[in-house]
């Protein structure tokens, strides 16, 4: 069922800049040539009786509904699939057409069970309505021939219920599931009478191929597919306009609310960033926002071994600044610092850095984009001149090859993948660069051209190689260049990759990737008339991210394959905020918009704004951080929506510094790993619960709107606020459109974002100022940010993390579509029915070597510490390598992971860590420790005293 | 600080600059880097590990360090 606010057009849109004037029932319209028939008319206002058309999907010409009249023309064609013509006359009403859709609707109804008033669809159902609209008051055939009213019902997938007996096969589901997903799930089995709808191999839906994106729900006109909150909670009264608050993709939603409860989320048509599509994540599992574990009062303990004790907002927001000032009267100002939440809103995020300089009066913030897409901000700044992805995600649609380096976009920006395949399966080229066989190498009607299976950690040895080819093969553009880059950087860069130690052949030894693939790849990358290259933390978390992501842009410069639609240089964002939170200046060393914090003018003009005096010097990292903690000169941190002891790589090393902190004061949904070793813990609001801005990962910033009062009485900026006024520095905005007016009078390239723009446009892409007031899709395209583009040289460094006999294996990670992060948020949901356990991969060589059999247990054992998860015995991953992703905490994936970074930002290197595995029998001794620890915490929470307010 | 941490943070930025054919370029990259990145308690600690003779510090490292130290004490 589609949203209850949306209108169904038909057909989808068509951008034609040629128009056609047709003339309906009377009335003259004009349409951009190639619009059908009933997609002309509904505009007009006319709305033509349908059932298998509708405006997410290509017309199919089934139900024989939508017929009409068209002058000249003979019989009854159908509205859906017909395109205007110049000057067509169409008759959409009259005695005839009306006779033929009763019948029609008639045959429809006699097989369909007439429960209407108790049925989850009734209000909303498209087949109620038809029957409505063509005025069907007698069905002449009776239920007492054969009919698929009996047919069971499929409940398996925890989200939605399939009914067949409601089926009206008119395959919209499975056109959903092909052209919009792209998963190829369904199909229609048997013809005629028999034809029915049917997950893969006649499976249930769990046990189908099924992604659960939704899609095919929101396509079913009738109850067939449908949500069970439906079921549960019946229709929604109203919708708001929000973004999702899971990955960088920033799918737009409608949320369906009865009173202050989310019936259910459907994608917003509308929306930019996914065209009326979404993720089992976005759509489905928001029932985190309302799950029991919400902590929803304040609490302070003295030390992280007594029981929590509820407090008024009061108490806990003065404990906590008198703390933060009692460090750093004993310690000095640098005593303290704060984490920002990629999380959180815009605002939200601005807020908390504005904190730490200003009211702190240091420069120790940073956030969690520090360990994952910070070398893109160092990478992209160096080389072009702008710390963000250069393309929107549409422009995909006009890319004739596609790279896709070290990210799972099927797993990880499912939506985004969605469409990718859609350009791919009309035909664009598909390069994977990655250890792994990911979803997109092989999938229904996709085939990679090629998949470099490197090993972890020489992407800078391959990226180089594939310059290597692009430049001695000639496939540059040199005036490209001379135009728009130094050309002496450019002339040290050809010298620099013309090597022939970083020819293909020369370093297969490093990268394992055959040489003949090497060049197939870069001759199709480098002749393909646009070339878009997308990647994720595949590229950035190793010790050579800052380097790679330079290595790209170096690439793309010299294929001239920056500055226009289909092509760029794209880094898929992990989180919703990612790129918002590096936007609002939450790194050490910048204020918003990337200025460094030595930048004596742009200084200036904060302190001016702010009324304060600010400091010229960097910060803390976060891992710095760490080090401060442990050598006793940081004492105090403010963390907001992070989780930084399950997210951050050494877990030992991470829990000890924290453990040495004399105040760690966290905001947050729930209490989670990081929580456990807090002083202050201030309860946080969810994206249903406040408004703002979340900024994706092609620079869009979308609206965030409160659509229910937040569970502990405050959004997340009011409590900022509050902490900063009991600390002596006033914040006192009334609503998070002042902080954005704030935002953009000091960030350059937000100068023309106000939320009223935000409202009338839905969403925006930074830059947006007065050479760009509706925004920028595409960057780049005169010149580059920082002028001339600067290739730099990308010398292969080794990881220090190397195998040997003691540990012969490379341990990568990854994400999986189920789940989110580190999972608190879609470990409460009945996401878990996909992903319950963090698993294993192993290849079948490495497993029989160790006699390792799919479900063993397995420890893994690095330099830094040890695990113990279960195993499966897989291709997907190459010998020597093992693959496990890192949602649960009691995984302790991160227990292994080294402390090494990446040179430049510190990025830790979690994509490579040295580790033996072998069977085991036990949990690892930091596992038993873990739970230990666990069970203490969650006693002294259960011992909280509490407090009626 | 643990030094040995700030001493591999400093040569993992020196060896991103081995490349650079131009050694000049590559030293004062190194400090640039240093300077606009590390915060006032590591710049000070990688500067009296060089003073207590550096020895782990690549040879253009200790270059860098060395520059970042007169611009230490020039600052002050
Ligand atoms: S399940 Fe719904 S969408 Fe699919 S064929 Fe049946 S009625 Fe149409
Ligand atoms: S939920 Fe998505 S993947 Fe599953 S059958 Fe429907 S459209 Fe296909
Ligand atoms: S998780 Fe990502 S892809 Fe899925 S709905 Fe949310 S924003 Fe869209
Ligand atoms: S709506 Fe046109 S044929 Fe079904």
């Amino acid at each position: 069922m589609q949203s209850i606010s949306d209108k169904d057009y038909g057909t989808p849109r068509v951008d034609s800049t040629t128009k056609v004037k047709v003339n309906i029932d009377g009335t003259s319209v004009e349409v951009p040539e190639g619009t059908s028939v009933i997609r002309a008319a509904t505009q007009a206002g006319i709305n033509i009786p349908k059932l298998c058309a509708t405006d997410m999907l290509e017309p199919f010409g089934s139900c024989r509904l939508c017929l009409v009249e068209i002058e000249g023309v003979k019989g009854y064609p159908a509205s859906c699939t017909t395109p205007v013509k110049q000057g067509m006359k169409i008759t959409t009403q009259n005695g005839k057409l009306a006779k033929l859709r009763r019948d029609v609707m008639e045959l429809y109804i006699s097989d369909h069970p007439l429960d209407c008033l108790t049925c989850d669809a009734n209000g909303h159902c498209e087949l109620q309505d038809m029957a409505g609209v063509v005025g069907l008051r007698d069905v002449r055939y009776g239920y007492e021939g054969d009919n698929h009213l009996q047919l069971e019902k499929d409940e398996s997938n925890p989200y939605f219920n399939f009914d067949p007996a409601k089926c009206i096969v008119c395959s919209r589901c499975v056109r959903a599931c092909n052209e919009v997903q792209g998963t190829f799930a369904l199909t229609i089995q048997s013809r005629g009478f028999e034809s029915k709808v049917s997950a893969s191999q006649d499976q249930s839906f769990m046990d189908s191929e099924c992604v659960s994106c939704g899609a095919c729900v929101q396509a079913c006109p009738t109850a067939t597919l449908s949500e069970k909150s439906i079921s549960k909670l019946g229709q929604a009264e109203h919708s708001v306009v929000t973004t999702c608050a899971y990955c960088g993709v920033g799918c737009s939603f409608k949320a369906e609310i009865k009173g202050n409860t989310v019936v259910r989320m459907v994608p917003n048509k509308d929306g930019h960033a996914n065209h009326g599509h979404s993720c089992v994540k976005g759509r489905f599992a928001f029932g985190y926002t309302t799950h029991k574990d919400r902590i929803t009062k304040p609490m302070i303990r003295n030390s992280i071994k007594d029981p929590w004790k509820e407090v008024s907002w009061d108490e806990a927001i003065n404990y906590a600044a008198s703390e933060f000032k009692r460090i750093q009267s004993e310690h000095g100002v640098n005593s303290i610092g704060g984490i920002t939440s990629s999380r959180c809103t815009n605002e939200e995020t601005f807020l908390v850095q504005k904190l730490v300089r200003a009211a702190f009066g240091n420069n120790n913030v940073d956030t969690c984009a520090r360990v994952c897409h910070s070398p893109t901000g160092y990478g992209l700044k160096q080389t072009l001149g702008e710390s963000a992805g250069t393309q929107d995600f549409d422009s995909v649609m006009e890319s004739d090859v596609i790279m896709i380096i070290g990210a799972n976009p099927s797993e990880a920006h499912p939506v985004f993948a969605s469409q990718m395949k859609r350009r791919i399966r009309q035909g664009a080229g598909l390069i994977v660069i990655d250890p792994r066989s990911i979803g997109m190498v092989k999938s229904p009607h996709i085939n990679a051209d090629f998949h470099l299976k490197l090993l972890p950690g020489t992407n800078v040895a391959l990226i180089t190689a594939l310059a290597h080819v692009v430049v001695t093969e000639n496939l540059i553009s040199e005036d490209y260049i001379k135009e728009r880059c130094e050309w002496d950087s450019y002339l040290k860069w050809k010298a620099f990759v013309s090597q022939e130690r970083h020819s293909p052949e020369a370093t297969v030894s490093t990268t394992g990737v055959p040489a003949e693939l090497v060049r197939g790849a870069a001759s199709l990358y480098g002749s393909a008339n646009n070339g878009a290259i997308y990647y994720g933390l595949g590229v950035t978390e190793h010790s050579q991210g800052s380097t790679m992501v330079m290595g790209i842009a170096n690439l793309a410069m010299a294929t001239a394959n920056l500055g226009r639609k289909g092509v760029g240089v794209n880094p898929l964002r992990g989180q919703n905020n990612v790129q918002g939170s590096c936007d609002m200046g939450s790194f050490p060393h910048e204020f918003a918009g990337y200025r460094h914090v030595s930048d004596d003018s742009v200084r200036a003009m904060f302190e001016e704004a702010w009324k304060v005096e600010l400091k010229s010097r960097p910060g803390l990292r976060i891992p710095n951080m760490f080090e401060a903690s442990l050598d006793g000169s940081f004492k105090g941190i403010y963390i907001q929506g992070e989780d930084i002891a399950q997210s951050d790589p050494d877990t030992k090393h991470v829990q000890a510094a924290l453990e040495a902190m004399e105040c760690i004061v966290v905001q947050d949904i729930f209490m989670n790993e990081t929580a456990n070793y807090a002083h202050v813990f201030l309860p946080g609001s969810t994206f249903l619960e406040k408004d703002g801005t979340f900024t994706n990962a092609e620079r869009r910033i979308s609206p965030v709107r409160k659509v229910m009062p937040p569970k502990c009485g405050y959004a997340d900026w009011e409590v900022t606020c509050m902490l900063s006024n009991a600390l002596g520095y006033a914040m006192n905005y009334t609503h998070p459109s002042e902080i954005m007016d704030e935002i953009a009078r000091l960030t350059p390239t937000f100068t023309g974002v106000t939320y009223k723009k935000l409202d009338k446009l839905g969403s925006i892409q930074w830059p947006c100022n007065d050479k760009a007031p509706n925004g920028t899709p595409i960057m780049h395209e005169e010149t580059f940010v920082r002028g001339k583009g600067k290739f730099l040289l990308t010398e292969y460094v080794p990881s220090h993390e190397k195998v040997n006999a003691k540990y012969p294996l490379i341990l990568t990670t990854g994400r999986i579509l189920s789940q989110y992060n580190v999972g608190s948020q879609t470990r409460r949901t009945a996401n878990v029915a996909w992903h319950d356990e963090d698993i294993v991969e192993i290849h079948p060589n490495d497993a029989e070597e160790r006699g390792v059999e799919t479900g063993d247990w397995i420890g893994i054992t690095s330099r830094s510490g040890e695990t113990v998860l279960r195993a499966t015995v897989t291709d997907l991953v190459q010998p020597g390598v093992v693959y496990t992703t890192f949602h649960f905490p009691e995984s302790g994936a991160n227990v292994v992971t080294s402390n090494h970074s990446d040179w430049a930002t510190n990025c830790p290197e979690y994509k490579v860590t040295a580790v033996q595995v072998a069977k085991v029998t036990n949990p690892s001794d930091w596992q038993k420790r873990h739970q230990e620890f666990t069970s203490l915490q969650k006693e002294l929470l259960g011992k909280r005293e509490t407090v009626t307010e | 600080m643990n030094i040995d941490y700030l001493v591999e943070m400093a040569n993992d930025i020196g060896n991103y600059f081995t490349s650079e054919p131009q050694r000049e370029e590559a030293i004062n990259g190194i400090l640039n880097h240093i300077q606009r990145f590390w915060e006032d308690r590591m710049q000070k600690q990688i500067v009296d590990y060089l003073d207590e003779g550096g020895e782990e510090l690549s040879p253009m490292v200790k270059e860098a360090v060395s520059r970042l130290k007169n611009s230490l004490v020039e600052a002050k």
